[in-house]
């Protein structure tokens, strides 16, 4: 009987010694793609056993968290500033790679129950809206993209995102390339200062008091906007067609910005060239040390990096995001290339 | 005059003859002093004692690092930081001042509004309700305590803003809107629902601490007026000016938990960071501002703008707690005197 106790104790040790060392990552930033990350380390998890834990803090928590080096990596939907890729340089000694993940957009949603049709707007007339220089529905430039649509004689009340978050620097950002006074005047950011308008809180804020007030106009992400059926504008492009958000549209928006695609991959691809691309769009982003200490950490991320990029993509349109297009992988696999371990490259099969 | 040569020797007259109060009160004292001192006393005294300085600790500390977090914006902007009205994230100017005038005005209104409500209530509760009812209406007022800020703010949304832009403000507009208050578009969305809201948040808190006062206010005072002729309403007045201090204190209370309130407040108040008259007007305070901004506000200076508005936020309640005790002491003094 003893006996039997004490073999049982000596292979539960032994069982013990033989488990591999677990990695774990810890990574912190943006709320925004939380649905999709959270999934994706979940089924990472589940095929090679790494931990990755993320906490979706913003992604001003993430990009300074990056910068004091308290993670392994972090997330921004926009991308950190010349100074702030300074300063992380000069605390952790490396340089900092933007990695695209998927894509987020931007649509304007808006409560007209007279009218039937999905109305068309541009940039200058958005900008114009929410400059409080247009302020009829019925307005003869909103009225002249919508030939054939009767719009009421109604006020225009603006809605837009009190808290910063990612979907306003993509829209500001959106509005800042069409319009040049809206650049002078007001310029983007994660929050700006709104000439005019109501702030409602998160997306679902800004849906319910545009739900709420007949001849509201507010912004919200796709994936909101298509998961609770509100009605949305289709937006003139460069090449000027009108074009309605979805999957497609958007990351014909990235596909379209690849060719000119900044070095760094920190690129912003509002009002994007190509015949389909829907202009308010903007990439979600990891930021990664490009030299890290830990090897086993840094193999693990990079292996993550890659499932991510191939096969992790196709639970995108699933979560209501919009998947990288492969041009853009393409360039984002040679990034990881280029990642380091005390300065040696990396062999991961 | 009687009273005192009573005591003035330490001497009190009753039927069995003169007891000693003072020597009796010197021999008891003595008694305390030769006991021995048990070191389990010592301990839990010192302990207490060390737990009271680490709460005074804390406030002091969390003064201390909100300034030394928003040294930046202090040394940047001074004091105009209390005076300008622009909130730009993109220029990288911040002022403080319209969320300062939210803040106030948002509670001011919403304790004008229930205060008389919640005395009327704690009245009824704790005078004239019978039995049954008292207990079960109790419930409920402290049952509106326990509803969670966010439930407060989607009910907003959903039903107090549709109500005052379909009802309420429009008839406001037409019969008050030669009053600046009642002027200019009506979203529902504003200051009036934000204060609306505040008034139903803080009304459990004045209610129940009222109701407990009055209540504590012995029997037979109100029992004495009564035999002596008084109405209901004036022996009612007798425990009203008794607790007077009480209630003071509670509405107080009710002012500092409609000061710091955030995401009811976040939810209906519009969200905007301008100061106008008109009440259908959206507004911003302090505490929504920091709660929509402080997890995206990606630069230094930004950041220490925020902190620079928790500190202010921090010395105004700090401020309304100090006069509020010194209104409740100088009350105090004035009503023993009387």
């Amino acid at each position: 009987m003893y006996n039997k106790i004490v073999y049982l104790m000596i292979f539960m040790i032994a069982g013990m010694i033989n488990v591999p060392a677990q990695v774990k990552l810890n990574g912190a930033g943006a709320t925004f793609p939380y649905v999709i990350y959270s999934k994706w380390f979940d089924e990472f998890h589940k095929q090679t056993g790494v931990q990755i834990n993320y906490q979706s803090i913003g992604s001003g928590g993430g990009i300074k968290q990056v910068i004091e080096g308290t993670v392994d990596f972090g997330a921004s939907d926009g991308p950190m500033s010349d100074e702030q890729l300074k300063e992380a340089k000069a605390k952790q000694g490396t340089d900092i790679i933007h990695m695209p993940t998927v894509l987020g957009a931007v649509v304007l949603s808006y409560n007209l129950p007279e009218v039937k049709e999905k109305i068309k707007l541009d940039g200058q007339t958005i900008a114009d809206i929410f400059l409080g220089k247009i302020y009829k529905w019925n307005d003869k430039r909103i009225a002249k993209l919508n030939p054939g649509v009767k719009l009421p004689n109604k006020s225009i009340i603006v809605v837009h995102r009190s808290d910063g978050s990612g979907t306003t620097f993509i829209y500001t950002h959106y509005l800042s390339n069409v319009s040049k006074e809206w650049a002078k005047k007001v310029g983007y950011n994660t929050s700006v200062n709104w000439p005019i308008g109501l702030g409602g809180k998160g997306n679902e804020g800004v849906a319910g008091m545009i739900k709420q007030t007949s001849g509201a106009i507010g912004y919200v992400e796709l994936a909101y906007a298509v998961k609770n059926k509100l009605p949305y504008a289709l937006i003139k492009n460069r090449a000027g067609n009108f074009i309605e958000a979805n999957f497609k549209t958007v990351s014909a928006a990235s596909d379209g910005a690849a060719n000119n695609m900044p070095d760094d991959l920190r690129a912003m691809i509002t009002n994007a060239d190509g015949k389909n691309s829907y202009p308010i769009s903007g990439f979600t982003w990891l930021l990664i040390y490009k030299n890290m200490k830990d090897k086993k950490k840094t193999e693990a991320l990079v292996k993550f990096l890659r499932w991510a990029l191939t096969k992790g993509e196709s639970y995108a349109e699933s979560l209501y995001y919009a998947p990288l297009p492969p041009s853009v992988v393409k360039l984002c696999m040679k990034k990881i290339d280029m990642l380091t371990v005390n300065g040696k490259p990396i062999e991961v099969k | 005059m009687y009273e005192k040569n009573r005591y003035a020797d330490g001497k009190w007259k009753t039927d069995r003859g003169e007891i000693n109060l003072i020597g009796k009160m010197k021999s008891v004292k003595k008694s305390v002093k030769s006991s021995r001192v048990y070191i389990g006393d010592l301990i839990y005294e010192k302990m207490t004692l060390i737990f009271a300085i680490i709460v005074f600790m804390m406030v002091i500390l969390m003064g201390y690092e909100m300034y030394i977090n928003s040294k930046m914006s202090i040394d940047k902007f001074g004091w105009n930081f209390l005076t300008e009205t622009t909130w730009d994230p993109v220029e990288e100017i911040y002022g403080a001042l319209p969320s300062i005038y939210g803040t106030l005005v948002s509670s001011f209104l919403a304790l004008l509004m229930v205060v008389p409500l919640s005395l009327a209530v704690a009245i009824y509760l704790a005078e004239s309700a019978p039995g049954w009812l008292e207990k079960p209406l109790s419930f409920m007022v402290e049952l509106l305590a326990g509803v969670p800020s966010i439930v407060y703010g989607l009910w907003g949304i959903f039903v107090l803003v549709p109500w005052l832009r379909e009802e309420v403000e429009p008839f406001l507009n037409e019969h008050f809107g030669f009053l600046p208050f009642f002027d200019g578009p009506m979203y529902g969305f504003g200051m009036l629902a934000a204060a609306i809201i505040l008034s139903i948040m803080v009304l459990p808190i004045i209610t129940s601490i009222s109701r407990d006062i009055m209540k504590s206010v012995p029997s037979i005072q109100k029992e004495a007026a009564l035999a002596l002729g008084a109405t209901k309403w004036e022996a009612i007045k007798i425990v009203l000016k008794n607790s007077k201090s009480g209630i003071l204190g509670a509405i107080m209370l009710g002012l500092g938990r409609a000061i710091g309130e955030t995401m009811a407040v976040t939810m209906v108040i519009g969200n905007r960071p301008i100061i106008s008259e008109s009440l259908f007007d959206p507004g911003y305070t302090m505490a929504s501002i920091i709660a929509n901004e402080f997890t995206e506000a990606t630069t230094e200076l930004y950041l220490s703008a925020l902190i620079e508005l928790a500190l202010i936020l921090f010395v105004i309640t700090i401020i309304i707690n100090i006069a509020a005790r010194l209104l409740v002491w100088s009350l105090e003094k004035q009503w023993k005197r009387n």
